[in-house]
């Protein structure tokens, strides 16, 4: 791609992070606007590997509790905490493109793929949930069971290794981190490889009769998937303090899939707006005990289901687009071209 | 016409649980030959096509791409061969733009991508349409960007399942067009029922019958076969 | 051998539990390829009814075998006229509404009964067999999965509804062409397999605790064996379940009750790699 369309997207990028940082700390406090911001790079693993690739993994989650509880092992057992962070990305990574592998060159597909998907992240919940009592330990850490991993040492500024990242700096790091990884979706899905993945998305058998080993891709699409997922964990790891089997549960994977749904499947956008959205009403429901937050939860998927079908974003930019058109037509167009996802590549 | 061996099939057999669909087939195509295959539906053409394409593993039999042993390969590797290979329905990525789903196979070869695909759309004669998305276009039109996907690839070898099918006069007469030019560089098959097009770009065809080749001839001799004649009006079994 | 007896006692116990949370997913999956994630809810409701029923004073195995059936499967109608009848064809989608219903329903639960365990102790005593003990409940559920599993076969197989049910599931265009009430098939099929899964949920209530979240159990395990089993509803529930029945109990007796569980999970994803789709996919093919 040329460098007009690279400064345009880094551009648009930048500008969005800055704004967001600047408003959300308004609406709620910086505490949760980090876990906001974490359940939003989740939603986008989730969104870039459904959305994009086609695949529907019911086990997100298992990468999410792989990354944070990665980071918390490797963090307690080496000095540096910065070394966990990068493994709390490649773990999860590896473990995804070989689950990926395991399965795209067993040609499972649809329905059996979402089980076995499902079926990994109960594996991993119900395993680290019986890891209670001393025997249980990877290097000088216990894996605690179901009362998981506390008081590992959290991240900290580079050069100076007493100031630990937390507050509103572990935000703006989060954000920050929440720009690049969009970015780098952004990016990727302009690049040759992305658009090998958007095509075996709309035609498998066509994209293989071209001569691409679509299991590769796939699992590779996967891997990416599931790093970004890790660290997405890693970075909850940060901001708990602590790590639980809950991570892994089936609950949590549901959890990621309504965030990707009600945002917009097929669209970056969707599903961190989704996520953002969704965890603010589970938090703001939290704080009352009238109905139960499931309960709500359980309704909003049927009515997006039935009645929204293609999710938030999607709809929005429709009418929205639609309000544009009355005003100017020309205008329109060229709006409506530059946010299409489909886009030549020059 | 005549050249090297460029295809080969030995003994090429297909079973479905008690069907056999292709009997112990032997062919074989030479460099830039035009080869249709022709039979009644159920005659196994298409089954034999499919084993072609590697969308299929035979049951027995070899095929033989340029002497190098190829039955069972995955389609992606065929394709990485070489082979070009246009499906029945048209299969093209919906969701993308003409210029994408040719892009995408132009970049396989080596060279300027986007010039190979403007090339490949302008031989096919659909260059005007490069910016729409495949989705909203005719049935005619999508076979033609197939067509052009195909052609993107710089195949040696151009396997075309129904390539008429569901156009209109003038995109038929494209079709020829196309086709006639092809075999110039390439070598074809062509699996097709419309006998008129046969007529105009084929010069050898092959008939099947129940799993079986039974007979392979020039064009206007095979239809005066009495054997075919019977075979197609229904009096043999 | 009369640990022998145990053993085999408790692997048909194990097997026996997983075709009753399984048959009710299996008639919905096998049928209308309806992927119902609220299974486990069914299951639990299930449960409370035959609780509340008894507890109301009802006789136990009336409550079990009768109330909760009824009721779960009035509950199953209700969803489907209003939910699910719109998703046909629409796997993911269905598959995510019926999700939706598992947490409103798992929310419900949590409002009416509260969040506590509940449960009926076991009307069944323990049989002496040499050294060892085993729960007369086991027999009585070993016996419950096979009547089931039967009934079944012979509603498919030998009522005029059942194939009706058969042929408008393979054919719904041919079927309408024949004048039959599609709507009414699937409504009535989707009704069946809940009324299914209540009466599981009903008997299973003596073995466990029962709380909100207990569908979760269910449905992973439900799930896992209805898709190894593949398109055959009575033959792969069957075959899945004694296969992986028996694999977890092996590992159970062997390791502990989450090795066994894990060993399920495990044997899963092998036989899913091996056989994409499912057991009945590839042997015991047109079986019911």
């Amino acid at each position: 791609m040329n460098s007009r369309v690279l400064v345009t997207e880094v551009g648009q990028v930048v500008a969005g992070t800055v704004v967001c940082a600047l408003v959300l700390p308004f609406i709620v406090d910086v505490h949760t606007a980090t876990l906001l911001t974490v359940y939003a790079m989740l939603a986008l693993s989730l969104g870039f590997i459904w959305g994009f690739g086609g695949i529907l993994c019911f086990g997100q989650a298992a990468f999410y509790g792989l990354g944070a509880y990665t980071y918390a092992l490797a963090a307690i057992n080496f000095d540096g905490a910065w070394a966990a962070f990068g493994l709390a990305i490649l773990v999860p990574a590896a473990f995804a493109g070989l689950l990926g592998a395991l399965m795209f060159y067993g040609r499972l597909s649809d329905v059996y793929l979402a089980v076995v998907t499902l079926v990994v992240t109960l594996i991993l919940f119900k395993f680290f949930n019986s890891t209670a009592g001393p025997s249980y330990r990877i290097g000088e850490a216990r894996l605690g069971g179901f009362n998981g991993i506390p008081g590992f040492p959290t991240l900290t500024v580079p050069g100076s290794p007493d100031t630990y990242i937390y507050g509103a700096g572990l935000f703006y790091f989060t954000i920050a981190l929440l720009a690049l990884v969009y970015l780098g979706l952004r990016l990727t899905l302009l690049s040759p490889f992305g658009r090998i993945v958007v095509s075996l998305r709309e035609n498998e058998e066509r994209t293989e009769l071209l001569g691409y080993d679509v299991r590769f891709y796939k699992s590779a699409a996967f891997a990416v998937s599931g790093g970004i997922a890790g660290l997405a964990g890693c970075l909850f790891a940060n901001w708990a303090e602590i790590v639980t089997p809950g991570l892994f549960s089936l609950g949590q994977s549901a959890e990621i899939i309504i965030w990707v749904i009600v945002g917009g499947l097929g669209t970056l956008i969707g599903p961190m707006i989704g996520a953002a959205l969704l965890g603010y009403l589970k938090f703001a429901l939290g704080h009352q005990s009238v109905v139960d937050n499931s309960f709500i939860m359980g309704v909003l998927l049927i009515v997006v289901v039935l009645f929204l079908q293609e999710g938030l974003v999607p709809t929005v930019t429709r009418f929205a687009k639609l309000g544009l058109r009355r005003s100017s037509s020309k205008n329109s167009r060229r709006q409506s071209r530059r946010k299409r996802i489909v886009s030549d590549v020059r | 016409m005549s050249g090297d061996v460029v295809l080969e099939t030995t003994g090429l057999t297909v079973r479905f649980g008690g069907v056999t669909a292709v009997d112990g087939v032997d062919f074989a195509l030479r460099e830039r030959e035009l080869r249709c295959l022709i039979g009644p539906n159920g005659a196994g053409k298409s089954t034999f096509f499919k084993c072609l394409t590697g969308m299929l593993t035979p049951s027995e039999g070899a095929i033989y791409l340029r002497d190098e042993a190829v039955a069972g390969l995955a389609p992606f590797q065929l394709g990485q061969r070489g082979v070009g290979i246009k499906t029945q329905v048209p299969s093209v990525m919906n969701g993308l733009s003409v210029h994408e789903n040719v892009w995408l196979a132009a970049r396989r070869r080596k060279g300027d991508a986007n010039a190979a695909t403007l090339s490949a759309l302008e031989a096919v004669g659909i260059a005007d349409l490069r910016r729409e998305t495949v989705g909203q276009l005719s049935h005619g039109q999508r076979q033609l960007v197939e067509l052009a996907i195909v052609l993107a690839g710089k195949p040696w070898l151009i396997l075309l399942d129904e390539p008429a099918a569901g156009l209109s006069g003038e995109e038929v007469e494209r079709m020829v067009g196309i086709l006639r030019g092809l075999v110039k560089h390439a070598t074809l098959i062509v699996v097709e029922h419309d006998m008129h097009f046969i007529r105009q770009i084929a010069e050898t065809v092959t008939v099947f019958h129940q799993g079986r080749i039974i007979a392979q001839a020039p064009v206007e001799d095979v239809l005066e076969d009495p054997l075919v004649r019977d075979v197609y009006l229904g009096r043999s079994r | 051998m009369d640990f022998a007896i145990v053993v085999l006692v408790e692997i048909l116990h194990s097997i026996a539990v997983l075709v009753l949370i399984s048959s009710g997913l299996a008639v919905i999956f096998g049928m209308m390829r309806v992927i119902n994630l609220a299974h486990g809810e069914f299951l639990t409701l299930g449960g409370y009814v035959a609780i509340l029923g008894h507890r109301n004073g009802l006789n136990l195995y009336f409550c079990m075998l009768v109330l909760a059936p009824v009721v779960v499967g009035l509950w199953g109608l209700i969803v489907e006229r209003l939910v699910v009848r719109w998703l046909y064809g629409r796997l993911i989608n269905t598959m995510l509404a019926t999700w939706g219903l598992s947490l409103a329903m798992t929310g419900a639960f949590s409002m009416i009964f509260g969040n506590t365990m509940t449960g009926i102790p076991n009307p069944l005593g323990g049989l002496t067999v040499g050294d060892y003990q085993i729960s007369g409940y086991s027999l009585f559920l070993i016996g419950a999965a096979a009547a089931v599993m039967a009934v079944i076969t012979i509603v498919l197989k030998a009522t005029r509804a059942g194939l009706i049910a058969r042929g408008a599931m393979q054919r719904p265009d041919m079927a309408q062409a024949f004048g039959l009430n599609i709507s009414h098939v699937y409504m009535t099929t989707f009704a069946a397999g809940a009324a299914l899964s209540g009466l599981a949920g009903a008997l299973l209530a003596p073995l466990v605790g029962l709380s909100p979240g207990s569908g979760a159990n269910y449905i992973a395990k439900a799930f896992i064996t209805v898709i190894s089993g593949g398109a055959s509803v009575v033959t792969g529930t069957i075959v899945s379940a004694g296969l992986f029945g028996s694999i977890s109990q092996v590992f159970t007796l062997v390791t502990s009750s989450v090795g066994g569980e894990i060993a399920l999970l495990v044997a899963a994803v092998v036989l899913l790699r091996l056989m994409p789709i499912g057991i009945t996919g590839r042997f015991f093919k047109g079986w019911t």
